[in-house]
């Protein structure tokens, strides 16, 4: 089968080389090259100048009260608020979306609930902060929260939703989870479809409940998939940027922070690339656990038969 | 779809049946469109708001629009021309078509190469691939930016970017493809090899055509993700005429942070092309959206 000549074997490696190229230049030696300067103070040219061993880290986790502040309660810094999204954003998300994904199955519109809970999944997350400024918003003519709020009660006082560092955080979560439940719905209604017609309907036979046949039968065949959600719903969490750059700028203050927002604003605005390596070092740190669990998935499934 | 409707429907066949069914339903039916409504709510809203006279946006909430009844395309005209946003337009698309088309080729190359022409460490480097599909951008940006200056400011061109968004793309690109391309028919290329084509040919002449779906589904994701991006453009590209709408919004935002007007104006233009190609494609987009995340 196997033609294992060597012009057989240089040509399999051509088709490959130009990816791996780009690979290695633009991926691989980058992230090298950052995980060497997290142990550097670093200069405005990126340079490795000042090596300071783990300082940058030290200093992180128990001197920056913007990065990790445990000396309050509850604790907060950017490393806690994304604790928090890690807590709310996945667990809102899969609840809505395994909601909608079992309710949904069961009427004939259900194309038109799925297309409209997962068309946010297309907007971009700078129109996505656009969107939810606009809901938020303090002002009841132009925020629609606001104005149910007041509609519901006349002597209520709109809130400032994004002002406050109490709300921020919850109030950028649900913005996120807007825009993505609809992937989660759209996974696990395939998975419920997956499942095959005559089991449920030896359930029904047997006369359960469909509380029953959702917790006995459905959830436990949709635990891969929701696993999987879960994975993807992670690292969206630990990456998550864009929607807080535009919608707070981290702020009020430095309350709205995240491990992404703390690495941008450490190295391209207050020129401590060291300090703001240590924080991407972190969140690979973060993310390393999700790459070898894919590895060793696929490795068991495909590639190694 | 016989065999769904059989899983999840119980059929009602007398009249009485269909009442309770009717009635027993009505929370269902209520709770999903309820949901649908509210989901849709902050979306129309912006939509609306950007075909408001800014007077009536100041004064009243833009549900109130459909009474009043009096709409305006001058903020778009005012958003393009003005504020620029039509020539960041032009940037995104710029910035996004080779930004898909580069990854898609490499990554299709590649992944014949992985899928059907054996080579040494071929398995585990296809599992580096796959680590890396996940490699936070983070630790790519400050190394990349020192690489592009020191190559002759690739920051000042697109050049940057491209690549940028070509090596954050590829991962994905590989693996989804290489995926797909294994479970061609092993017959029809083994029947190529013995004709005495070349693995070129049979890459060009056989899995290229039949691929076209996954081919579809990957060049849809990586558009839209390109096209949606904003940390990478906003740090590869740092000449403001050539910066796309994701980043020209957000300064938007900030110097014209009350002007709801153009604001609604300026987001629903970076959301039409997505949108439109996500209702005419929905199936590969969709599709492309499962496979980079189940198949893991």
């Amino acid at each position: 089968m196997r033609l294992s000549s060597a012009f057989e074997r240089v040509q399999g490696i051509v088709f490959v080389l130009p990816a791996l190229i780009v690979l290695a230049l633009f991926l691989i030696y980058p992230a090298y090259y950052t995980i060497r300067l997290a142990f550097y103070e670093g200069d405005f040219h990126y340079n490795f100048v000042h090596y300071v061993g783990l300082d940058n880290f030290k200093q992180l986790l128990t001197n920056d009260p913007d990065f990790l502040d445990l000396s309050k309660f509850p604790p907060g810094g950017a490393l806690i608020n994304n604790l928090r999204w890690v807590i709310f954003y996945i667990s809102l998300s899969l609840l809505i979306g395994l909601g909608l994904a079992v309710l949904a199955v069961r009427v004939r519109y259900e194309r038109v609930v799925k297309t409209v809970i997962f068309l946010p999944m297309a907007i971009a997350a700078t129109a996505v902060g656009i969107i939810w400024l606009f809901v938020y918003s303090p002002d009841p003519d132009i925020g629609v929260l606001n104005a149910v709020l007041v509609g519901f009660d006349n002597s209520f006082h709109p809130i400032a939703w994004l002002g406050r560092p109490d709300l921020v955080n919850y109030a950028l979560i649900f913005a996120y989870v807007w825009a993505s439940v609809g992937f989660v719905m759209v996974v696990l209604s395939a998975a419920i479809k997956g499942i095959p017609a005559e089991v449920m309907e030896a359930a029904r036979v047997d006369g359960a409940g469909e509380w029953n046949i959702f917790r006995r039968i459905m959830l436990p065949m949709l635990s891969l998939p929701i696993s999987v959600v879960t994975i993807w719903l992670f690292i969206n969490v630990i990456k998550v940027f864009d929607i807080i750059y535009v919608m707070t700028g981290g702020g009020p203050g430095t309350s709205s922070r995240v491990i992404a927002f703390t690495m941008y604003e450490e190295t391209f605005h207050n020129g401590r690339p060291g300090y703001g390596a240590a924080v991407a070092v972190i969140m690979l740190i973060l993310i390393a656990p999700v790459m070898v669990l894919n590895v060793r998935r696929f490795r068991s499934e495909k590639v190694v038969a | 779809m016989a065999t769904v409707d059989s899983a999840v429907q119980v059929r009602a066949t007398t009249r009485s049946e269909r009442m309770v069914r009717f009635v027993t339903r009505t929370p269902l039916h209520f709770v999903l469109i309820a949901i649908s409504l509210l989901w849709l709510v902050p979306t129309v809203g912006l939509a609306l708001t950007s075909f408001r006279k800014p007077p009536a946006i100041a004064s009243s909430g833009w549900w109130h629009s459909i009474s009043q009844w009096d709409w305006t395309l001058k903020n778009y005209d005012a958003v393009i021309n003005a504020t620029g946003m039509g020539h960041a337009w032009v940037n995104s698309v710029i910035i996004t078509v080779p930004a898909t088309i580069l990854p898609l080729t490499l990554g299709a190359l590649a992944a014949f190469g992985f899928a059907w022409v054996p080579f040494p460490f071929r398995d585990t480097l296809f599992l580096i691939i796959v680590a890396l599909m996940i490699v936070p951008i983070q630790t790519s940006l400050v190394p990349l930016l020192k690489l592009f200056a020191s190559w002759g400011h690739l920051n000042n061109s697109y050049y940057g970017i491209w690549l940028a968004h070509t090596a954050f793309g590829l991962p994905l690109a590989v693996f989804l493809l290489r995926n797909f391309f294994i479970t061609l028919p092993k017959d029809l290329i083994e029947a190529a090899r013995m004709d005495g084509a070349s693995n070129f040919a049979i890459f060009r002449r056989i899995v290229i055509p039949l691929s076209v779906p996954a081919l579809a589904s990957f060049a849809i994701f990586q558009f839209l993700w390109v096209w949606n991006d904003l940390l990478m453009a906003l740090i590869f590209v740092s000449d403001p005429a050539k910066q796309p709408m994701t980043v020209r919004i957000p300064y938007l935002l900030s110097t014209y942070g009350q002007e709801y007007n153009l604001l609604a104006a300026a987001s629903f233009l970076l959301m039409i092309l997505p949108l439109a190609v996500f209702f005419a494609l929905q199936r590969y987009f969709v599709q492309g959206l499962l496979a980079g995340s189940v198949k893991t």
